[in-house]
C-alpha cells in the first residue's frame, strides 16, 4: 500500500543522503522523496512516497525516527492531508492538434510557461494519480520531455 | 587541564576533549593529516597512544577495550588509506553495538572534494556502519561535535561514531569551550519501560507454565546482569543466551542453558520450541538464532524488551513489545511479578531430560588432540573467569558450548559482521583495559593471519595476552559447510600447504610460543602460559583436521532440522 511519510529534518548537509542510504541499505521502496526548508531555515521537510505493507512500514517510520538527523516522522496516510506534485512537460505543437492542445491544458488547469515555433511547456500542479493521468492523456500529441517533483505533502489544518 | 575560554588550536582542543570525556586510551597510527594531532600529543602524558601496526587492528582494539569496560573506545586514524582501513572495524562495532569514537584526518577543507592526495569521503563511506558521522567544517564546532560523538556513541543503543578532522581545522584556533550538557534533538532513547507493558509481561509470565529467558549482549551493555540473575532464580525461569549474550547469567548455576541457535545447545534449542512465555531482553532474533522462522519459538506467547524500536517486528512480530534499557526492564519486572511462582518442576525436569539426552561431548578416548579439549581445560584452569576473546569460525562456537563463563564482559567476539582477524587486536585491547583476569584469545590458524601485524602491538606493549591458536591447518568452519552442504568440495579451505610455522613466526616478533600436539602437552602449555605475564604467549595448539562442531541447526532450518553428529562417519579422519 502507498504511504506519504513526513519527515522534519536538520536542514544539513548529507541528511538527504542519510536517509536515501538507509532505504537502500534496507531494501526499502521508495517511490519519490523531495526535500525543502520549511519556516525554520535550520529544518527541512521530506515527503517519502513508499509502497509498503504494515510491518514494513513500521520498519520504514522505526528506521527514518532512529537516525540522528531527523527530528519528525509522520505517516500522513491515514490523517486528513493535502499531496500535491508539480509536472512541467515540453510537448511537440504542431499547427493542427494546437487547439486541442490548449483545450486539455485547460481541462487538467494547467499553465502554458513557455511556448515557441514548435513546441510549448506547460505546469501542472495535483495529486500524482492526476500527474500520471495528464501525462497519459498528453502521450499521444509527443511528450519531448517531462519533470516530475515528487509529492509534497501536509496536514490539513483543524 | 586547561581553562574553558583559553585560546588553543584545533589539536589542542581535540585533546582537551578526549581528557574531559575520561578517555584513558587512544589506538592510533599517524599520518600526513594529523600531524598537529601528533605533534601536540608528542608532549601529551595523561592520555595514553597505543600504536597498531594496521589502522583496522586499531578499530578492533578499541572494540576490545570497549567490550571488556564498558567505555567508548577510541580511535584516530589519518585521512584516506587510514580512514578506509577502518571500515571493517567500524561495521563489526555497529553489528555488534559496541561503544566506539573514531577520528580520522581529512585533508585541508579547501581541498575537499579535489580528489586530493589521500582524500576518501569517510564521512560517506561510513553511513550506513555508524550510528552517525560528523564532518567538522569550523574549529569552533570541534569541541561541541566531540561531546555529541560520545553521548551518542554510549547512550541509548550503543555503537560506533566518526568524526572527520581536515587538516586546517586542527590548525586553526578559537577560545575552547566545552559544553556541560547537550542536546540533540533527533537523538532521545527510550530507556525506561512503558509501565502498562510491564505489568502485562509480569501477568503472563506469573502464569507460564513453561517460559524461558532469551539474553542477548543488550543485558550486558545495560550492566543488567544483577537484576537478570535476581528475576530469573526469584521466578525459576531458565536462561539461555546468544553468543553475545555469554556471561549475562553464570554459566555454572542450574538455570543456565548456554547458547540458543546454530550452534546452541539440544536443550535450549529444544527448550525455545517448547515454551509458552518466551521473555527475549537485549537480543534481536538474529537469523543465526532463529532459523526457520515460521517454526521459531511456535507455542510462544513473545515478550520482547530491547532498547532499539528497529529490532522490535524486525525478524519476528512479537506479541509485547517493550522498549526501553534492559535494567529497567528487568528490574521493574522483578518488582511487578508475583513472588508466589507457578510450579516449573516439570518444565525443568523436561530440559534436564534434553540435556541427558544429548550433553556436549567430544571423543576424549583416541588421546587426539581437539579444540573441545583446549577450551575445556582453558576454563578448568581459568575457572570461567578469563576474559575470553575470540575470533570467527569453529573455534568461536566451540567457545560458546565449552568456556563455562561465570561473569559478564567476559566474552568479546565478532558475532554480527562474523570479522576474521578481530580476535588478535581485540584481545589487545581487552588487555589494556583489564588487569585483574586473564585474557585469553582463542583463534584459528586462517584468522589470525588476517591482522598477524598487531603481534608487534602486543609485544611492545608487553601485552599479556594469551593467544590460544587453534590450528587445524583448515578454514575449518567453510570446511564444515562444505563437507555438509557442498559435495565435499574442499574448496580453497585447505591451508596445511600455505601455512608457515607459527611458533617461528611468533618468535620472530619475539613473542613467547609454545607447541602442543598432545592433550597432555596441551594442558601443560596452558599452565604455562597462563602464569606467564612479561608480555603476549602464543601457544600452537595442532587440533584434529576435520572435526565438527554439533549440535548444528542448517541455515535457515527448523529445530527438527538439528544435526547432532556426523552422518557419514568414513569422513572422520
Amino acid at each position: 500500500m502507498k504511504h506519504i511519510i513526513s519527515v522534519l529534518v536538520e536542514n544539513k548537509f548529507g541528511t538527504l543522503n542519510r536517509v536515501a542510504t538507509m532505504f537502500s541499505a534496507r531494501g526499502f521502496n521508495l517511490a519519490s522523496i523531495s526535500i525543502g526548508e520549511t519556516e525554520y531555515p535550520e529544518i527541512s521537510r521530506m515527503t517519502i512516497v513508499t509502497f509498503a505493507d504494515d510491518q514494513i512500514i513500521n520498519q520504514v517510520i522505526k528506521q527514518l525516527n532512529r537516525l540522528v538527523d531527523t527530528i519528525k516522522v509522520t505517516d500522513l496516510t491515514k490523517q486528513p492531508h493535502v499531496e500535491r506534485e508539480l509536472l512541467l512537460m515540453t510537448l511537440k505543437l504542431s499547427k493542427t492538434q494546437q487547439h486541442e492542445i490548449f483545450e486539455l491544458i485547460n481541462v487538467f488547469k494547467g499553465k502554458v510557461v513557455d511556448i515557441k515555433q514548435k513546441s510549448i511547456t506547460i505546469e501542472v500542479i495535483g495529486s500524482p494519480d492526476k500527474i500520471n493521468t495528464t501525462i497519459d492523456i498528453f502521450k499521444p500529441y509527443g511528450i519531448k520531455e517531462l519533470a516530475r517533483s515528487g509529492a509534497v505533502a501536509i496536514h490539513r489544518g483543524e | 587541564m586547561h581553562s574553558s575560554s583559553q585560546t588553543l588550536n584545533g589539536s589542542e582542543i581535540f585533546f582537551e576533549c578526549l581528557r574531559r570525556e575520561n578517555v584513558e586510551y587512544i589506538f592510533g597510527y599517524p599520518g600526513g593529516s594529523l600531524l598537529k594531532v601528533y605533534e601536540t600529543l608528542y608532549d601529551i602524558k595523561d592520555i595514553k597512544h597505543i600504536l597498531v601496526r594496521h589502522e583496522q587492528g586499531a578499530t578492533h582494539m578499541a572494540e576490545g577495550y570497549a567490550r571488556a569496560t564498558g567505555k567508548p573506545g577510541v580511535v584516530l586514524v589519518t585521512s584516506g588509506p587510514g580512514a578506509t582501513n577502518t571500515v571493517t572495524g567500524i561495521a563489526n562495532a555497529y553489528m555488534d553495538s559496541s561503544p566506539m569514537v573514531v577520528f580520522t584526518g581529512q585533508v585541508p577543507s579547501s581541498l575537499i572534494g579535489n580528489d586530493a592526495f589521500q582524500e576518501a569521503d569517510i564521512v560517506g563511506i561510513t553511513r550506513s556502519i555508524t550510528k552517525h558521522n560528523f564532518l567538522v567544517k569550523d574549529v569552533k564546532e570541534l569541541a561541541i561535535t566531540i561531546r555529541k560523538a560520545f553521548f551518542l556513541a554510549t547512550n541509548g543503543r550503543p555503537g560506533p561514531v566518526l568524526i572527520d578532522m581536515p587538516k586546517d581545522i586542527l590548525n586553526a584556533s578559537c577560545a575552547f569551550h566545552w559544553p556541560e550538557t547537550v542536546e540533540i534533538r533527533g537523538f532521545k532513547p527510550t530507556i525506561t519501560c512503558h509501565i502498562n507493558q510491564v505489568e502485562k509481561a509480569a501477568h503472563k509470565i506469573a502464569k507460564a507454565k513453561r517460559p524461558l529467558l532469551y539474553v542477548g549482549g543488550g543485558v550486558i551493555s545495560a550492566e543488567a546482569s544483577e537484576e537478570l540473575r535476581a528475576f530469573a532464580i526469584q521466578q525459576n525461569i531458565p536462561v539461555t543466551m546468544t553468543l553475545q549474550g555469554l556471561g549475562a547469567f553464570p554459566g555454572n548455576h542450574p538455570l543456565s542453558m548456554g547458547m540458543l541457535g546454530m550452534h546452541g545447545t539440544y536443550w535450549s534449542n529444544q527448550a525455545v520450541n517448547a515454551c509458552d512465555v518466551l521473555i527475549a531482553v537485549g537480543a534481536r532474533f538474529d537469523d543465526r538464532v532463529t532459523g526457520k522462522i515460521e517454526t521459531f519459538a511456535p507455542d510462544a506467547y513473545i515478550i520482547h524488551n530491547d532498547i532499539d524500536p528497529t529490532n522490535v517486528d524486525k525478524n519476528i512480530m512479537v506479541d509485547l513489545p517493550i522498549v526501553g534499557d534492559a535494567k529497567d526492564f528487568l528490574a521493574t519486572l522483578l518488582k511487578e511479578t508475583p513472588k508466589t511462582v507457578e510450579n516449573r518442576d516439570s518444565w525443568l525436569a523436561d530440559i534436564q531430560s534434553w540435556r541427558k539426552q544429548c550433553p556436549l561431548t567430544y571423543n576424549k578416548e583416541d588421546g587426539a588432540l581437539r579444540t573441545e579439549f583446549v577450551i575445556d581445560e582453558v576454563s578448568r584452569q581459568t575457572e570461567g573467569n578469563a576474559v575470553v576473546v575470540t575470533d570467527v569460525g569453529q573455534h568461536q562456537m566451540w567457545t560458546s558450548q565449552y568456556y563455562t563463563f561465570r561473569n559478564p564482559r567476559s566474552i568479546i567476539t565478532s558475532g554480527g559482521l562474523g570479522t576474521m582477524g578481530f580476535g588478535l587486536p581485540a584481545a589487545i585491547g581487552a588487555a589494556f583495559g583489564i588487569s585483574d583476569r586473564p585474557v585469553v584469545l582463542f583463534c584459528g590458524d586462517g584468522g589470525i593471519m588476517m591482522n598477524i601485524q598487531e603481534l608487534v602491538t602486543a609485544v611492545h606493549y608487553k601485552t599479556p595476552i594469551k593467544i590460544f591458536l587453534i590450528n587445524n591447518s583448515f578454514l575449518g568452519m567453510v570446511r564444515q559447510w562444505q563437507e555438509l552442504f557442498h559435495k565435499e568440495k574442499y574448496s580453497f579451505t585447505d591451508l596445511a600447504e600455505s601455512n608457515p610455522d607459527f611458533v617461528k613466526v611468533a618468535e620472530a616478533f619475539n613473542c613467547k610460543a609454545l607447541l602442543a600436539d598432545t592433550p597432555e602437552s596441551a594442558k601443560a602449555a596452558i599452565k604455562e602460559a597462563l602464569a606467564y605475564n612479561e608480555g603476549p604467549v602464543l601457544v600452537d595448539f595442532r587440533v584434529m583436521k576435520k572435526d565438527m562442531v554439533f549440535p548444528m541447526v542448517p541455515a535457515g532450518g527448523s529445530i527438527s532440522d538439528m544435526l547432532l553428529a556426523r552422518l557419514n562417519p568414513k569422513t572422520m579422519v
